[in-house]
């Protein structure tokens, strides 16, 4: 069966950072409309709306949330719902939208996502994230996320002998991208001895190894291929493949502790449908929460072979210029992870180096680009790919 | 908030307090957690409570220093995954000297308060894990 031909048309996210004067409404409504400004419309056009956000209820305690961002967008009475994977909501948000043009419901929609996550203390937020593991068997052990993490770590280092520096030059490597990004929470290089040096958080993994807390929103604008033609559009980035995959919620049900196999499932669905292989992937932005994460997601997205992935970072591969750049804009790690909006900032990245206007960021060249997004320790997976002509 | 209601603990005490999982006389999987649908048989799996002798050995390990609300007062403490003996892996934290930890490390279960909940003074108990032999 061939699907409908779905383009990206719009696509904006505000500012990564501690939002103390900004409300998660202030937040959303700004997003979409830098995304509805970079579309050229005014928003009428839009006829629903997908929001990505994982925990609203324990970070401001509003839930309801698709009905608060299309109530403040304006916009009502078009449908709007919230889609919920942890840290993988935004990336589900993208692709209900997308399914709901394919499926002939609607021919442009908005799918975005948002999170604000400093208005509670650092401890609870912590508490809140932990709200993607089991509850029952690892929240409740006093597992944290930077903890199943750094299980996965320390078993990646003993099985495949990755080091602690390759860990290291991921977080390096990826806040190199961000200084030059202005919508970055950590717009700064960070050195080797930096990582190695900073606060330990759960051994082997440190502060530099893990993404912020973050407020943020983003949103993007979607269009089935005649929307786009009627529209004029001369600058679509097409979505060629969307992928989706399930593995246990908690990390200790797995078959194995160093692989995502959700990724490599989700990775598997979108290039068979895209009928791509990872060598033809221009750049990629994977979900970095935890260095070692970007290390898993380069291995499972089939970049190298299983246990080189730090070989692969070390050698400089994932670098702008490299043989696969990767989260060329500073990736979860610079940029913030505001973890219901992440996704769909991936996707505006990818957007925006597709479109050639990335600046001194630009990947010569890309046309086809991967974005990867988790929630949890692994247990959702979400891989879209898309591509210009 | 707290990592665990009285009700959810109380439902849980068997599993929590005596290491009893469930085991699927089908295919004789067993599993902990314990699951109420054995995902190998479906409708044809028929599950029983499986005690677990609590040995295992140490699959990974992490020691946690940034803690999430209600284990502030016990950092450091360290968490591993533990393959029991029956086979099922579990997470659990790992009681004792975390610098004689390694992976491959033999562990037996042992009885210990978890955390107390600050609002209500409830304490918790539960399964940790302490290196065998020592
Ligand atoms: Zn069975």
């Amino acid at each position: 069966m061939t699907q409908k031909r779905v383009a990206v048309i719009g696509a904006g996210y505000t500012k990564f950072d501690e939002h103390w004067d900004k409300s998660l409404r202030d937040l959303a409504t700004e997003a979409g409309g830098k995304a509805l400004a970079d579309a050229k419309m005014e928003g009428k056009e839009i006829q629903a709306l997908f929001v990505g956000n994982m925990s609203g209820g324990r970070f401001i305690g509003q839930e309801h949330l698709a009905a608060l961002a299309v109530d403040q967008a304006g916009l009502t009475p078009i449908p709007a719902t919230r889609c919920e994977g942890a840290c993988a909501s935004g990336a589900l948000a993208f692709r209900k939208a997308l399914l709901s043009i394919q499926a002939g419901e609607h021919d442009i929609v908005m799918a975005a996502g948002a999170e604000k996550m400093t208005d509670i203390k650092g401890e609870a937020a912590v508490a809140a994230l932990m709200g993607a593991g089991d509850h029952e068997w690892e929240s409740a052990i006093g597992l944290t996320f930077s903890g199943l993490y750094a299980l996965i770590a320390r078993a990646h280092m003993k099985q495949f002998g990755t080091t602690r520096e390759q860990l290291a030059m991921v977080s390096v490597n990826n806040h190199k991208n961000g200084a030059l990004n202005p919508l970055a929470q950590h717009p700064y290089t960070v050195s080797l001895e930096d990582v190695l040096t900073s606060t330990m958080i759960s051994d082997p993994l440190r502060l530099l190894d893990c993404s912020p807390i973050t407020d943020g929103s983003a949103a993007v604008v979607l269009a089935s291929e005649e929307a786009v033609k009627k529209l004029g559009i001369e600058n679509p980035v097409w979505i060629l493949a969307s992928g989706q995959a399930s593995d246990t919620l908690a990390l200790h049900d797995r078959k194995s502790f160093t692989e995502m196999a959700a990724t490599k499932f989700a990775a598997k669905t979108a290039y068979t449908k895209a009928g791509l292989t990872p060598e033809k992937i221009d750049v990629a932005e994977v979900h970095d929460c935890f260095s070692i994460n970007e290390i898993l997601a380069i291995e499972d997205l089939g970049f190298c072979k299983k246990g080189e992935g730090g070989k692969f970072v070390e050698q400089g591969k994932i670098a702008i210029g490299g043989e696969r750049p990767i989260n060329t804009m500073g990736g979860l790690k610079s940029i913030g992870h505001p973890v219901g909006a992440s996704g769909i900032r991936q996707i505006i990245d990818l957007t925006t180096q597709l479109r050639g206007r990335a600046g001194k960021l630009q990947v010569n060249g890309a046309k086809v680009g991967l974005a990867q997004n988790v929630g949890g320790s692994g247990a959702t997976a979400v891989v879209n790919i898309l591509g210009v002509e | 908030m707290s990592q665990g209601s009285v009700p959810l603990f109380w439902r849980l005490k068997k599993s929590k307090y005596n290491l009893i999982g469930t085991k699927c006389v089908t295919c004789n999987s067993i599993f902990f957690p314990p699951k109420t649908l054995c995902p190998e048989c479906r409708s044809k799996g028929k599950l029983e409570e499986f005690q677990f002798s609590g040995r295992g050995e140490v699959i990974s390990y992490t020691v946690i220093t940034a803690a999430p609300e209600g284990f502030e007062a016990y950092t450091p403490y360290a968490v591993g995954l533990i393959k029991l003996d029956e086979g099922a892996t579990i997470s659990g934290q790992i009681v004792g000297d975390a610098s004689k930890l390694d992976i491959g490390k033999r562990v037996k279960s042992v009885f210990r308060k978890m955390y107390e909940d600050g609002s209500g003074g409830v304490i918790h108990y539960g399964i940790k894990f302490e290196v065998d032999g020592e």
